[in-house]
């Protein structure tokens, strides 16, 4: 039985074809101009790179930001669902989950089934989610990728003072103009956002095994700066950290066909 | 006896010299890149007003974020301390002072001395600072003293739902693309940033006559919206409001050197 998961984010959009237990394909793309074209071609990747019809679909759940805007998804699940479901599937042990989109961040607890237990979203402020990051990058001129793999040359991480971005972009600003490395000033910036997660995880208590989900975690320099801020090890998962939500969708899509 | 008061802020510098309890010069300026010279230059401006010269000065008290870069200041006080005594002298009968500056807020509350009981204060988020409206004058086209006067144009206002300047200016963006009037949207962002510093006031109590400081306090469109979000009618100030922490200084220094 093949069936899909779409996730429509903010800045990206996501699509999982999965047949029984295995991954068949998928696809990640930055989000067009409204959500309904980013579902639509997204998904047609994904059915391409699987190498399967449209018709052989048997179910397609949505989920994200624009989850309510797919055309083609028989039913919505919230991201936390899709993601405590994605990241539980994947790896059983994990108790703890981080999930940073372009514009907010979660954490949440699941139990040994894979439900939550206990969460928390900030889609308030800026800080903490993706686009702490994004801004940051921009002013120094470098990829979102760029920013992950510098950290992890600097010799003197900088400390940035401030969590709110605005006050942060003057932060990085005076310190491009005051000669600092660039690897030190993107540990600064990865660290500060470490920082921020780590609050939010502090509020809901962190129990092991911990991962992290969301394009953010592929950035090492965040990765590293959560663990050693926590003292715990952010498990790697054997999937792109970016698709956990549209596989979790996926899964819940299954299971929408067995009922 | 002549005395000064110099307020270095985040944004804008301001100098005020006084002569027996009445102001001889004033002089506001936006700051350079070294404070030092940005403080020298503000105070020459207010004696060149006065009509007096450094040497005249017995006593300047230095306020303000940047306060530790006066190098003529023979004492320091905080910010506060000073919004609370120049607004009580301006207008005895203020009991909570709202002094929204360049990148931080206050709310703070006096007695009838005009010392301080009490106060709030943010400089951690952006939100509800002048930074909020600097940075949404920016992509809406509007010189940020400007945006009073465009506000009171608003027919509709628009509900901006973010706080986050960050976010905000993200959704200010899309409501001008969206075609939205330039004023709704202005008069909708002093609302939101309303909302914001009222929070911050209501934290320690709106209590008896309150007066709006700073220079956020010249544009209209705030001080009409502060009122709707406080629920209660904010005293005009007689005097420029961005003058009153370097009015407040210069009274302190005028005690000094008594």
């Amino acid at each position: 039985m093949i069936v899909a998961g779409c996730d429509v984010g903010s800045l990206t959009a996501k699509a999982v074809v999965l047949n029984q237990t295995k991954i068949m394909g998928f696809a990640v793309i930055d989000a067009r101009s409204n959500p309904a074209r980013s579902a639509e071609e997204v998904m047609q990747m994904a059915i391409t790179v699987a190498k399967v019809g449209r018709h052989d679909i048997k179910c397609c759940v949505g989920t994200g930001y624009g989850r309510e805007k797919i055309e083609f998804a028989h039913a919505c699940f919230s991201e936390l669902v899709c993601h405590a479901k994605g990241a539980h599937w994947i790896m059983p042990t994990i108790r703890t989950i981080v999930d940073i989109g372009g514009q907010d961040c979660k954490a949440m607890r699941i139990d040994n089934q894979g439900r939550i237990e206990k969460f928390i979203t900030n889609d308030k402020c800026a800080s903490g989610t993706g686009r702490f990051l994004e801004v940051m990058a921009d002013i120094m001129g470098i990829s979102l990728d760029d920013l992950g793999r510098l950290s992890l040359k600097a010799h003197k991480p900088a400390c940035l003072a401030s969590a709110c971005t605005v006050w942060a972009q003057a932060e990085v600003i005076r310190l491009v103009g005051e000669r600092t490395p660039p690897p030190d000033i993107c540990a600064g910036i990865n660290e500060a956002m470490a920082a921020r997660v780590a609050t939010m995880l502090g509020s809901i208590g962190i129990e092991s095994d911990l991962c992290m989900t969301g394009g953010v975690a592929k950035n090492m320099g965040v990765v590293k700066g959560l663990e050693t801020l926590t003292g715990m090890r952010v498990r790697r998962l054997s999937i792109d950290p970016q698709i956990v939500g549209a596989l979790g969708a996926a899964l819940l899509a299954k299971e929408e066909v067995v009922q | 006896m002549i005395v000064a008061g110099c307020d270095i802020g985040s944004r804008t510098a301001k100098a005020v010299i006084m002569e027996d309890n009445t102001i001889l010069g004033s002089s506001v300026m936006r700051d350079k890149p070294d404070p030092e010279e940005t403080a020298y230059e503000v105070i020459a401006s207010a004696l060149g007003q006065a009509g007096k010269t450094m040497a005249d000065i017995q006593c300047c008290v230095g306020t303000g974020y940047g306060r530790k870069q006066v190098p003529f200041a023979q004492a320091l006080e905080s910010e506060i301390v000073c919004h609370g005594r120049g607004a009580q002298w301006l207008e005895p009968s203020i009991r909570m002072v709202i002094d929204i500056g360049g990148q931080d807020a206050k709310a703070i509350k006096l007695d009838d001395k005009g010392r301080v009981v009490r106060y709030a204060y943010n400089d951690k988020c952006a939100a509800g600072t002048g930074r909020f409206l600097e940075v949404m004058a920016k992509p809406l086209g509007v010189r940020l003293e400007d945006l009073g006067k465009v506000s009171q144009k608003s027919s509709a206002p628009v509900k901006i739902s973010n706080q986050c300047v960050i976010f905000a200016e993200t959704e200010i963006v899309s409501l001008i693309n969206a075609g939205k009037p330039v004023p709704d949207i202005v008069c909708g962002l002093h609302r939101a940033m309303a909302h914001r510093v009222a929070a911050l006031a209501k934290g320690i109590v709106v209590e008896g006559e309150v007066g709006m400081t700073g220079g956020v306090a010249k544009n209209e469109g705030m001080f009409d919206a502060l009122q709707d979000a406080l629920g209660v009618k904010i005293r005009m100030i007689g005097w420029d409001p961005q003058m009153v922490g370097a009015i407040g200084a210069a009274l302190i220094a005028q005690e000094m050197a008594a």
